[in-house]
């Protein structure tokens, strides 16, 4: 009975795994350093427009928090098909890696960006300050002072964010963009392949551990 | 070399309208070192930072050599900022950076060329006395050794004002001692000058050439730094002294006492035997001392002495005071600001 199991799971697998995987990292890869850019950036603009320091812009910046605000609110799975005719334009197909690839972008962006803005908001001001006070520039600060503080929490929002994304990737896959998401409901739900569900389990638990972890030393580096 | 003239600051607290600095009208000469005192919440620390505009006046000018500055913006505000240094209460390091880093950020505010960056930074910290301490991180560092390099930081672009917020505030005595040092050390290598505000008035003794009192906003007193301390005319600076018999006196000696007085004899008038004097010539009134002691002020010596006055008639008392004030300068010490302590 059990060797029955294992057999069928394997037989699966055989055919199956290694484009799970692929789909998977292609939907990992384009969304991760699609929201590591601009979640940054938005992160970024977010502080820098709300803070008189530098460049304070009140409508701008409330513009910028209403559209985060917006998306945010949205349910992933409500976002995937309320931007499909968006990703039909913007890739030409509605189903695949790629395709799941959009709104999976559009969410992690604004998900950073506020985890960027929290690092960036607990900065000590009177470091700020004192940065100010040198006469150096903004860029300079950027770079030199909020970048090197807010380095580790933005090193753990970005692995947040990063295993936030292979749980979303899951829910994208299911409405056709394959992966290891995909596997576990096809195989593991509809056909009753508890060995597949179990597998897929062990393989996301795997990657979210070694995420934190890296991410974790990271952090750690970077904070003194 | 700094001119305050008019300076107001007021900021909008709770939904009313809050006055930090009220009309301040004050001048810093080239080379001093010039102490700003009050107790907190005086204005002291806004005021300081609309020099580099930090801070912003709402109304009044602030003059820098000359220029004014109220109203500078970009790079005219950057070169100002770029020859005044500044120093905090919390040092205000970037803690995620070597004491190196830290000091190299204000060359590199100055654009200062990469190749001269390593060697004018050691030499800053040579400075300070922590040159072997250029590769550690700011955490790893006693409070005094973090402002020592927050010192280094801001003498990077040899600037010709340096201000201290309250910097020794936040530091144990010891520690005081290590960074009032370093500045004493500084200023006799460098025609620096520097404008230094604090509630401390220990420190206030051993550093500053003059002194501004500052209270509710307003600027109350401005003397030498001896003479505040042997003649203080203000309410806020007598105030500033008593706080100093803080935890010298128990509370409960202060509360027995009525007719408290301190009494400060200047250089002058310190052998004069007044305490025998009045004993003799005033037998119903008791006289106690609760404290002395004498320290020395811009190297005078200053003599101080705690006394309270007993007895059963008011007009002998009276007459008692009469001659102690014709001798020295006396103040009635407020129980208050040690029983409220």
């Amino acid at each position: 009975m059990l060797s029955e199991v294992i057999q069928s799971t394997l037989t699966i697998l055989q055919h199956e795994l290694l484009k799970s995987i692929y789909e998977t990292a292609i939907m990992l890869a384009i969304s991760f350093s699609f929201s590591l850019v601009f979640g940054l950036i938005f992160g970024f603009l977010l502080y820098l427009t709300s803070n008189k320091a530098f460049f304070e812009k009140p409508i701008l910046n409330k513009v910028i928090a209403a559209v985060i605000n917006f998306i945010r609110s949205i349910p992933f799975i409500i976002l995937v098909v309320f931007t499909l005719p968006f990703t039909f334009l913007l890739v030409g197909t509605k189903i695949g890696p790629v395709a799941a690839s959009v709104p999976l972008c559009i969410t992690a962006t604004v998900f950073l960006a506020r985890l960027v803005e929290i690092s960036l908001k607990e900065v000590d001001k009177g470091v700020i300050e004192a940065a100010l006070a040198t006469g150096a520039n903004t860029s300079l600060i950027i770079r030199k002072v909020l970048l090197v503080e807010a380095a580790p929490g933005i090193v753990r929002g970005v692995t947040v964010t990063f295993i936030s994304l292979i749980g979303f990737s899951a829910m994208a896959g299911m409405v056709g963009g394959g992966g290891i998401g995909n596997l576990a409901v096809q195989y593991g739900y509809y056909r009753y392949e508890t060995g597949i569900m179990i597998f897929t389990i062990v393989i996301l638990v795997i990657i979210v551990q070694l995420a934190q972890f890296i991410g974790d030393f990271i952090a750690k580096k970077l904070s003194h | 070399m700094i001119r305050f003239e008019d300076t107001t600051v007021s900021f909008i607290r709770d939904g009313k309208d809050f006055i930090a600095v009220d009309k301040v009208n004050l001048e810093i000469k080239k080379g001093e070192f010039f102490g700003i005192v009050g107790s907190s919440g005086a204005g002291k620390s806004t005021l300081v930072r609309t020099v580099n505009l930090l801070q912003k006046p709402t109304s009044g000018k602030v003059f820098v050599d000359g220029k004014d500055v109220t109203d500078l913006t970009g790079n005219d505000l950057s070169a100002l900022r770029l020859k005044i240094g500044m120093i905090f209460q919390h040092f205000n390091l970037v803690k995620n950076a070597t004491v190196f880093d830290n000091v190299a950020f204000a060359l590199k505010a100055s654009n200062t060329p990469k190749a001269e960056i390593e060697g004018r930074v050691l030499e800053l910290l040579d400075l300070v006395g922590l040159k072997d301490r250029a590769h550690v991180y700011p955490n790893s560092l006693s409070g005094g050794q973090k402002q020592r390099v927050a010192i280094a930081r801001a003498l990077a672009n040899n600037p010709e004002i340096l201000l201290c917020d309250e910097a020794t505030s936040a530091l144990d005595p010891d520690n005081t001692k290590e960074v009032v040092q370093t500045l004493k050390n500084i200023k006799s290598k460098y025609p620096i000058t520097v404008l230094f505000i604090t509630h401390q008035m220990e420190v206030a003794k051993s550093l500053f050439d003059r002194v501004a009192v500052m209270s509710q906003g307003k600027v109350v007193e401005v003397n030498s730094c001896y003479d505040v301390f042997a003649h203080p005319e203000s309410q806020a600076a007598r105030n500033l002294i008593n706080k100093s018999f803080e935890g010298v006196i128990p509370k409960e000696v202060i509360e027995h006492e009525q007719n408290l007085y301190l009494i400060t004899f200047k250089e002058e008038n310190a052998y004069d035997p007044v305490i025998s004097y009045v004993s003799r010539n005033y037998p119903l009134v008791d006289l106690s001392i609760i404290a002395g002691n004498i320290e020395y002020i811009q190297q005078k010596p200053l003599g101080r002495l705690l006394i309270s006055l007993r007895g059963t008639d008011e007009g002998d008392i009276n007459s008692a005071l009469e001659y102690l004030k014709q001798k020295a300068f006396v103040h009635k010490f407020d129980r208050e600001v040690i029983a409220n302590a």
